[in-house]
C-alpha cells in the first residue's frame, strides 16, 4: 500500500463526495488511509472483525475490541457499471463493487472500483486498497477505493 | 382453530386513489381517497373501523416517500382506535399489513384500515431523481450517517446500484443473462397493457429492452420501476365479521416475516438472493398448501432482479434457476403461465406504489374482478410478495377456508 500515491482533494481529478460523518467507532476506518492503513473494528477477545462497528462483539459479547489493520488485499465479489448520475461525484460511468477481504469470510466493503478498464473486471480478480484524501474542516479523511492488484497479477 | 393466528384474519375491501406519474395533488387526499375506497369496498364504513396500520409513517425525506402518516388519517376520519401503529421498520412494506392481521386476531381490533400512499412522482417533478437522493444530490456540509454511511460516500445513493450488484453476483454464479432478466420487465409491461390505470402501457420487446439506456448494469431503465403518486389502502378484518362484509373475503392463510442474515445490502450472507428467502421459506411452514398450489403472484418489481429473487425463494423454482424458469416468458404469462406474474404490470409498468400494489392486485384477482386483465380458471390461491434486500413481507391469499 505505501507505493500507492494518495491523490490530494485539492487536485481537479478527485471528485466531489459525500463524507462520512466520523464518530469514536468509524474515526479510524475513514481515517487511517493517511498512514495507508485499512483498519477495522476487531474484537480482541476473539479475532473477530465487526463491521460496520458497534461497540459490542456480535459473536461473544466482549466489549473490549480495537482497530486493527487488515492486508488491504480483497477480491471482487460483484460490480456494477453505474451510468445514472445521482448525485455529483466520479466522471459517469464509475464502477461500485463490493469487495471480500480475505482476513474473514463474509467481511465486506461497498467501494468504488479504480485504475481499471471496466471490459476487465471480472468478479473474483484480486484487488487491492488505495485511498482517495479529502479535507472537510478539521478533518482529514481517506476513502478506501480498490484497484486490480499487480502483484497478485504476476503470480 | 390452526395454531397459526393469521387464518382468523381476512381482507375484507381494497380501495385505490387516482394513479399517475405526476398528479400534483395533496398527498392526504389520495391517502383519503383510497382509504374510502377500501372501506366502502368491504361494505363498511368509517364508524366500523376500528385500527389503522400503514408503512413508513410520515417521512418528510425523502420527498414524495409518504403521503400520510397514521394520525393523520385517524383525525381526517374521525376515526375511533382500538390499536394503530406506523413504522418503516417491518418485514417490508407488507408488514404494516402483518401487523393489521395479528392485531385483529389478538383481538385488539376487528377491522383495520391498511395504507400505504406516495408522491414520488410529483416530488421529483422535474428535476428527476437527483434532487430526491439523500443529501439533496450533494453540496453543503452533509455527512453520511447510519448505514448510509457506507454507500453515500461511494456515490452508491440509491437501492438501483445495491440490486445490481446482487444481480450481477446471481448472473455470475448462475449464468442468469439479461435477455432472461428482461422477460420480467416485458411480461410487466404486456399485462399492464391491460390495466386501464397503468402508467406506462405502450408494448416492449426485447430489442426495446436490450436497447433502453443503462442505469447500472445489468439493470437498465426498464429494469427499475416508475416513481408514481397514488395511495393504496386494504381492510383487514376478524373472520367473526364475514357476515357483516359485502363480499366473501379473501383468507389470510399463511404470512412469512423472517430476517434470518445480516440486515445489510453488502453484508447478507448470500448476495444471491434476499431476506425474502427465509421469509418465504417461513411462510410455508405456517401452512399445508405448497407453491404448485399457487395461481397468480404479486411480487415487488421495484426492481426486475427482485421479483426474480422472490420468485426463487418462494419455491417457484429452484435457487439459482429464476434465469431458465423466466426464459421465454411463457412461465410467468398472465393466460396460461404456470404462476402467472404481476397481472396489474407491476410497479416497472403499473407504478410505484411501493408494496401495496402487489395485495392490492392479488386481491382484485382471487375476487375475479380484474377485468381485460382476469387470470383465467377463477384462481383461489396467491401471493403478495413485498420488500428488497433486508426487507421482506409475504402474505399467502386463498378465496376459502
Amino acid at each position: 500500500m505505501s507505493d500507492t500515491a494518495v491523490p490530494d482533494a485539492t487536485a481537479p481529478e478527485v471528485p466531489f463526495r459525500i463524507l462520512p460523518a466520523l464518530t469514536d467507532l468509524n474515526r479510524e476506518f475513514w481515517t487511517a488511509g493517511a498512514r495507508g492503513e485499512l483498519r477495522f473494528l476487531r474484537c480482541n477477545a476473539c479475532g473477530y472483525y465487526n463491521h460496520p462497528p458497534t461497540m459490542i462483539c456480535p459473536v461473544c459479547h466482549s466489549k473490549d475490541l480495537a482497530p486493527h489493520s487488515v492486508s488491504g488485499k480483497a477480491t471482487l465479489h460483484t460490480y456494477t457499471v453505474n451510468h445514472q448520475p445521482w448525485m455529483p461525484g466520479p466522471e459517469l460511468p464509475y464502477v461500485i463493487a463490493i469487495v471480500e477481504l480475505p482476513e474473514q469470510a463474509g467481511l465486506r466493503l461497498t467501494t468504488n472500483v479504480v485504475n481499471c478498464p471496466h471490459e476487465d473486471l471480472v468478479i473474483g480478480m484480486p484487488m487491492r486498497v488505495t485511498f482517495e484524501h479529502h479535507s472537510d474542516g478539521d478533518d482529514e479523511i481517506y476513502i478506501p477505493l480498490f484497484e486490480p492488484d499487480p502483484q497478485a497479477r504476476a503470480s | 382453530m390452526s395454531k397459526f393466528v393469521e387464518k382468523s384474519t381476512v381482507i375484507s375491501g381494497i380501495g385505490q386513489s387516482d394513479i399517475g406519474r405526476r398528479l400534483f395533488r395533496d398527498p392526504l387526499e389520495l391517502t383519503l381517497d383510497a382509504c374510502l375506497a377500501a372501506i366502502a369496498d368491504a361494505g363498511l364504513t368509517t364508524k366500523d373501523i376500528d385500527g389503522v396500520a400503514t408503512y413508513p409513517g410520515p417521512m418528510s425525506v425523502p420527498p414524495g416517500f409518504s403521503g400520510a402518516g397514521v394520525v393523520d388519517v385517524q383525525d381526517a376520519l374521525r376515526l375511533d382506535l382500538g390499536w394503530w401503529s406506523g413504522g418503516i421498520e417491518s418485514p417490508g412494506q407488507l408488514g404494516s399489513v402483518i401487523n393489521a392481521c395479528l392485531a385483529v386476531a389478538a383481538g385488539l381490533a376487528n377491522h383495520v384500515l391498511c395504507f400505504r400512499s406516495v408522491w414520488e412522482g410529483s416530488a421529483q417533478g422535474t428535476k428527476g431523481r437527483a434532487s430526491t437522493m439523500p443529501g439533496g444530490g450533494g453540496g453543503g456540509s452533509f455527512r453520511a450517517s447510519g448505514f448510509m454511511e457506507w454507500t453515500l460516500p461511494f456515490a452508491a445513493p440509491s437501492a438501483a446500484p445495491w440490486i445490481a450488484l446482487m444481480a450481477q453476483r446471481h448472473f455470475y454464479e448462475f449464468g442468469t443473462t439479461r435477455e432472461q432478466l428482461g422477460q420480467i420487465p416485458i411480461n410487466a409491461r404486456k399485462n399492464a397493457g391491460l390495466n386501464p390505470k397503468a402508467i406506462y402501457t405502450e408494448p416492449m420487446t426485447m430489442d426495446d429492452y436490450l436497447n433502453v439506456r443503462m442505469v447500472s448494469s445489468p439493470l437498465s431503465l426498464y429494469d427499475c420501476d416508475v416513481p408514481c403518486d397514488g395511495g393504496t389502502a386494504v381492510i383487514v378484518s376478524h373472520v367473526d365479521t364475514i357476515p357483516d362484509l359485502r363480499r366473501p373475503p379473501v383468507h389470510v392463510d399463511a404470512v412469512g416475516t423472517a430476517l434470518r442474515g445480516r440486515p445489510s445490502w453488502d453484508q447478507f450472507d448470500d448476495l444471491t438472493t434476499m431476506a425474502c428467502r427465509d421469509a418465504a421459506a417461513q411462510l410455508w411452514t405456517r401452512t399445508d398448501l405448497t407453491p404448485s398450489d399457487v395461481q397468480l403472484a404479486e411480487m415487488y418489481d421495484g426492481f426486475s432482479f427482485i421479483a426474480l429473487a422472490w420468485l426463487e425463494a418462494m419455491g417457484f423454482c429452484g435457487h439459482g434457476e429464476g434465469g431458465p424458469f423466466v426464459e421465454g416468458g411463457q412461465n410467468i404469462a398472465r393466460d396460461g403461465g404456470v404462476i402467472p406474474l404481476n397481472t396489474h404490470g407491476g410497479q416497472l409498468s403499473a407504478g410505484r406504489l411501493h408494496g401495496y400494489g402487489f395485495l392490492h392486485e392479488a386481491c382484485t384477482q382471487l375476487w375475479g374482478e380484474g377485468g381485460a386483465r382476469q387470470v383465467p380458471g377463477n384462481p383461489e390461491v396467491g401471493v403478495a410478495c413485498a420488500g428488497g434486500g433486508p426487507l421482506a413481507g409475504a402474505l399467502l391469499l386463498t378465496t376459502h377456508r
